[in-house]
């Protein structure tokens, strides 16, 4: 939150520097921001995803300088890379399974405000900025996923790229003019891994302004009650970067697991095929990030309209503020809600579920995965579109505590805090 | 003003010439702008390398009965099947009203030097009109091809019977030089 400056330079350099270029000032600022002291581990995947972005950049730019981007050479390349070059085993894994930590990090951060209301009045921007990453994001990892040139690299690139294929009219010259050619071949690849460069970068820029939109508003906290006594706030450094490099050491206790013991169980055995442009792989899948979307694509038998669904599931969230008309931030207060939340919460697995397997496949019960992939869909849509809406104007939240400090008055024998007189929202 | 001898133009302001000036220049910027965006934009089309690969021919004289070739024609494979009698039949046998996209076998032919159709050879393009995948030959529930990828069926003319892609494969322009060697594109 923009407030008053605490910082007060401490020694003549710092000094002098403040007042020409109050550099150190602004990050003291920053880091002090007040923050909810209710704050619970599901608040930490900011920072985690910060980390995420780091990893990605360095390891990345480390990568660029030894891959070829060339269709006769980049599949062979990355074996260098794993092979020959020096911790290149290291760096390529670190990147590839990174890609996946940085997306489950992602659906964890999207989760928590869901279900906590982060994107209600005031943090619609703040929101709306997170889905563009999320956007952002998609697209990087994409572009990122079809540089190693294996087939899954290849099939999906054109599988992909054929969306754009789909659109009325234009639609076979705005894919030519993306892929550079009549099929994904060398003019594709170079401009894929001249985009992949680019776009964390745009990724990093974004996360400057959510973050500064975070700032302006303030976090949100799991009561969802706004701050309204100096006692419900704790400056962000020391509670919470000491919290957060906690659930940062999980993390990447989680992360090494999958680096050094499992670094292929994220990705697809058809990856280690080099491309081949006569043949399709008999299962074309997409990275597991994506498997919900690639679920909903596949629900409906027409290629356009399969299309503008799966753009729509993601259209969805930005306009989410607006659909969902409760008051109300958190789900604690929102008894029935919670309840549709977690059912949503349930069908994006399903959803993920059906988008690895071949639709015609029985799931359970007679019932094959293509049916199985309609309801879940119909279910996603109508969780944004007709649940939260009517629920909102229809459901009875619960009584909620006056303030942040009021919600912990129960909590041990800390001292008792200032008297709130402030109503809740 | 009268100490610096200036003259204050405010009085003197003429709008609509300040207007016309603010257009024009606002239009020749926009102009500036587009002309240098386009080229930006264009760079990505086609190189002319890539449209040179423009044609290859074919000797579908080798191609045994029942066999297909594949051969690779702008990034992209194409089909030649040598048909069997059982799959011309079962191909012009199709009552075309029920098809998703109508089409008689034969207007999926090219006749040869002498005129003729010759239905024993099925030249296509190999990329589902679904997504782009190769179809698998002789699979599918209409004897023809089976796109792997989200599984459209295509008969034995290569006609989408089943499933989500919306159109035939398509046939690629092309033209018999002699009575077995075709020229593709």
């Amino acid at each position: 939150m923009s407030g008053h400056s605490t910082y007060e330079p401490k020694w003549a350099a710092a000094r002098w520097m403040d007042q020409r270029l109050p550099i150190v000032r602004m990050g003291a600022d920053f880091i002090m921001m007040p923050t909810p002291r209710n704050l619970n581990y599901w608040w930490t995947f900011g920072g985690i995803l910060l980390l995420c972005l780091v990893i990605q950049i360095v390891t990345g730019v480390i990568l660029g300088m030894h891959y070829v981007a060339h269709v006769d050479h980049a599949f062979d390349s990355v074996q260098r890379i794993r092979r020959d070059v020096p911790y290149g085993w290291l760096m390529q894994s670190t990147h590839a399974v990174g890609a996946s930590m940085f997306f489950l990090a992602v659906y964890m951060h999207m989760f928590r405000g869901l279900y906590y209301g982060s994107y209600k009045a005031p943090r619609e921007v703040l929101w709306i900025i997170g889905c563009l990453i999320y956007l952002v994001m998609m697209a990087t990892a994409f572009l990122g996923y079809t540089l190693p040139w294996g087939q899954m690299s290849f099939w999906g690139a054109t599988v992909i790229t054929g969306f754009f294929g789909a659109v009325p009219v234009v639609g076979e010259s705005l894919q030519q003019w993306l892929l550079g050619g009549y099929a994904v071949d060398n003019a594709t690849l170079n401009r894929f891994y001249s985009l992949h460069y680019l776009l964390p970068f745009i990724i990093a820029a974004l996360s400057g302004l959510h973050v500064w939109a975070l700032h302006v508003t303030g976090s949100s906290n799991p009561i969802g009650v706004s701050n309204k006594v100096k006692t419900d706030t704790l400056p962000f450094h020391p509670y919470f970067t000491v919290k957060d490099m906690f659930a940062v050491a999980v993390f990447l206790m989680i992360f090494a697991f999958f680096l050094f013991y499992l670094p292929d169980a994220l990705g697809h055995a058809d990856n280690y095929i080099k491309a081949d442009p006569l043949k399709t792989p008999p299962h074309i899948v997409p990275e597991w990030y994506f498997l919900p979307f690639y679920a909903i694509l596949r629900a409906v038998p027409d290629k356009l309209a399969g299309i503008l669904l799966m753009i729509g599931a993601i259209a969805v969230l930005f306009v989410l503020p607006w659909l969902d008309t409760s008051k109300v931030r958190s789900m604690r207060f929102r008894p029935i809600a919670r309840w549709f939340f977690f059912i949503f919460v349930f069908f994006c697995f399903i959803l993920g579920w059906c988008g690895a397997e071949t639709p015609d496949d029985e799931a359970f019960l007679g019932l094959s995965f293509y049916r199985l992939s309609q309801i879940s869909t119909l279910y996603y849509f109508a969780y944004f579109l007709v649940i939260l809406p009517i629920l909102g104007l229809i459901e009875d939240p619960k009584e909620r505590p006056a303030s942040i400090t009021q919600s912990i008055l129960d909590y041990g024998d800390k001292p008792e805090p200032e008297k709130v007189l402030a109503p809740a929202e | 003003m009268a100490e610096t001898g200036l003259i204050h133009h405010d009085d003197i302001v003429d709008d609509g010439k300040r207007d016309f000036i603010f257009l024009a220049a606002g239009a020749a910027g926009a102009l500036g702008a587009a002309s240098i965006v386009w080229p930006l934009l264009a760079q990505m089309g086609k190189a002319a390398d890539t449209l040179a690969l423009g044609s290859i021919d074919i000797d579908v004289g080798k191609i045994g009965e029942g066999e297909q070739l594949k051969v690779l024609w702008r990034g992209a494979p194409v089909f030649v099947r040598h048909r069997t009698a059982a799959e011309i039949a079962e191909a012009e046998d199709v009552n075309i009203d029920i098809l998703p996209d109508p089409a008689t076998d034969d207007s999926r032919l090219v006749p040869g030097p002498d005129g003729n159709l010759k239905p024993q050879y099925l030249v296509m393009v190999g990329v589902c009109t679904h997504f782009g995948c190769v179809p698998v030959g002789e699979a599918g529930d209409y004897d023809g091809w089976y796109c792997p990828c989200h599984g459209s069926h295509y008969d034995t003319s290569g006609r989408i019977r089943k499933g989500p892609a919306p159109r035939n494969l398509v046939v690629p322009p092309y033209a018999y030089t002699s009575d077995t060697v075709i020229k593709v594109g």
